[in-house]
């Protein structure tokens, strides 16, 4: 009966399918780098051709360079993914220690209310949170960005920083207690570096759905000073529809930096999946 | 704040003082998701009860859903949406969930060799923007360029080529084909965790009785990845009412050919932004919000009171 699982034909089978659907993710991806790389004409031409010395351009990379302001939307983009999850686990970790670290009345309460924004988006409150901003003055600032961003990430980073830190042993932290640490020196001493693979997944689930995020930066931010890579690019785009060289390029650069960020985490991202952390 | 104390005043003599760390520990996290998110919220909800009027904002009660609903003007743009919704969500319960099963299911076979390859290169899309995905597939389905009827004249099906996304009939399911291809990777992952956490003695034992192959994965893996099949319906259920994105980037914020891709997230940044000649309604864009909002909670409910209680949990 082992001999029918591992049956040659029926790995092939398997690998055969695998193999054709990691073509059907894969393809559109790589279509869309190698035309990049290609002059006009052959892109019409042989748009499943490789691009050979005869027919390498980078003429749509000249023409975003020179228009897009992309260096800026990189920069907005990355200080807002970047100061949001600085919040999201700085805020969460805290939040998360003292739902499991310490007995107070309330305590399942407050982890049910910071739960419910897990399941409710908070493209909701669109609304009431543009109102908001503009009173607060904060409209076309990376400010109002990053409030909502970190307000949007919080709920999950609780769950699931909360489940983590119940494995921290409780022998640790009362030896810390008995030497003297204060509650603040054993949650930041003691227990977030124990935690630290945690919070690389919680950084990771978090950092996503805020880098290609292009609803609040269209509603919230939308000043030529303030548009994030994903909002720029998708102006930029638009402008352009009619030159494939310049759309194409555009395209493969705003690829490129989530390509390399995955490759770098995809370990990290995978396993923090398949360990149970979003069950 | 006064728990606190009563909690340590519950303990009898363990007079402990009022524990501000825990107050401190809470704050920050409890003010911004607050502030940012629950008021919003719930002034949203508020809003949608109001309407301008002389310049004045007056209570109306239910006003402004009778107009959502019945209005010749509001109505026919909302019912549209809303079928459009739910035709966008049916197609990737129908697609997107059982293509991440059979591929979850597929990943799990036993010392697969590649697999970490297999696993990195099907999650990719998942990461991709919306912008980025949109704008490649509207270059891959164009008639200019000619990609898919070429690739199409490879199996021999150059025929069945048209310009989908330009079409009224087709438009909304090629759209959503292209979310499910950007999408596959979550029921995928999901699945394959649940899969991977069947204990191997069940699957020895199905062997021993001769239950191997199609009818283990039918009568052995299904039943016990139905509490994960459960959440990634739910899953796709909230993404699918809030969806936006990839329908802007798109077909615009129109939602075109004709409305025909328009669903309640474009419809509610079209209402509340405003777009071309219309005029944004802040009012009728918290009406909106405010149905997408009790849609996705009685969805919520279903599924946390009806679905997840009756599900069986095996414990191993």
């Amino acid at each position: 009966m082992a001999k029918t699982t591992t049956s040659p034909v029926r790995t092939g089978l398997v690998h055969l399918a695998l193999l054709s659907y990691t073509l059907i993710a894969l393809f559109p991806v790589f279509l869309t780098v190698i035309n990049s790389f290609k002059d006009r004409a052959s892109i019409f031409r042989d748009p499943l051709g490789l691009p050979t010395p005869s027919v390498f351009s980078l003429v749509g990379y000249e023409t975003v360079l020179k228009q897009g302001d992309f260096m800026l939307y990189f920069q907005n983009s990355f200080i807002v993914t970047a100061v949001s999850i600085f919040f999201v686990l700085l805020f969460g970790a805290m939040a998360a220690f003292a739902l499991s670290e310490y007995r107070f009345r309330g305590n399942t309460l407050m982890g049910l209310y910071l739960a419910l924004g897990i399941m409710i988006p908070i493209r909701l409150g669109t609304v009431a949170i543009l109102q908001g901003m503009v009173a607060a003055g904060l409209v076309n600032t990376l400010t109002a960005l990053i409030l909502v961003y970190t307000a949007q990430g919080l709920p999950l980073a609780v769950f699931i920083l909360t489940e983590f830190m119940r494995t921290v042993s409780d022998d640790l932290k009362n030896a810390g207690r008995i030497d003297g640490l204060s509650e603040y020196s054993i949650f930041f001493r003691l227990v977030l570096p124990l935690i630290r693979p945690a919070m690389a997944t919680v950084a990771v689930f978090t950092m996503i759905p805020i880098w290609n995020d292009l609803w609040f930066p269209l509603i919230l931010a939308p000043s030529d000073a303030t548009k994030t890579i994903t909002l720029g690019s998708q102006v930029f785009i638009g402008q352009f529809v009619t030159n494939w060289n310049a759309v194409l390029a555009a395209l493969t650069l705003a690829i490129v930096p989530v390509l390399v960020l995955y490759l770098i985490f995809s370990r990290q991202l995978i396993r923090g999946i398949t360990a149970g952390a979003v069950k | 704040m006064s728990t606190v104390e009563q909690a340590s005043a519950d303990r009898g003599n363990d007079k402990r003082p009022w524990r501000w760390h825990i107050a401190v520990f809470l704050t920050p996290a409890l003010l911004v998701y607050t502030a940012v998110m629950i008021l919003p919220l719930i002034e949203t909800l508020r809003l949608s009860l109001f309407n301008v009027k002389d310049g004045q904002s007056v209570f109306v009660g239910f006003d402004n859903f009778a107009v959502l609903f019945g209005d010749p003007r509001w109505a026919a743009s909302f019912w549209n949406a809303l079928k459009n919704n739910f035709i966008f969500f049916i197609i990737h319960m129908v697609v997107q969930n059982p293509i991440g099963v059979a591929l979850a299911a597929l990943l799990s076979v036993p010392k697969l060799r590649f697999g970490a390859f297999y696993r990195t290169a099907l999650f990719l899309p998942t990461l991709l923007s919306f912008v980025i995905v949109g704008f490649i597939w509207k270059l891959i389905l164009s008639p200019i360029w000619g990609v898919s009827p070429f690739l199409l004249d490879l199996v021999g099906l150059k025929s069945i080529f048209s310009p989908w996304l330009g079409k009224p009939g087709s438009a909304l399911i090629a759209v959503s084909l292209i979310s499910v291809w950007q999408y596959v990777g979550i029921p995928m992952m999901l699945i394959y965790a649940a899969m991977l956490n069947i204990p191997d003695e069940v699957l020895e034992a199905a062997e021993c009785d001769g239950v191997t192959g199609w009818s283990q994965f039918w009568k052995i893996k299904l039943p016990l990845i139905l509490p994960s099949i459960g959440i990634i319906s739910i899953l796709t259920f909230v993404g699918n009412f809030n969806a936006f994105d990839l329908v802007y980037t798109v077909q615009g914020a129109l939602a075109g050919p004709d409305g025909a891709t328009d669903i309640l997230g474009t419809l509610l940044y079209r209402t509340f932004f405003g777009f071309q000649l219309q005029i944004g309604d802040k009012s009728m864009g918290a009406t909106i919000a405010t149905v997408m909002f009790l849609i996705i909670l009685s969805g919520v409910c279903l599924y946390l009171f009806a679905i997840q209680r009756r599900m069986r949990r095996y414990q191993f």
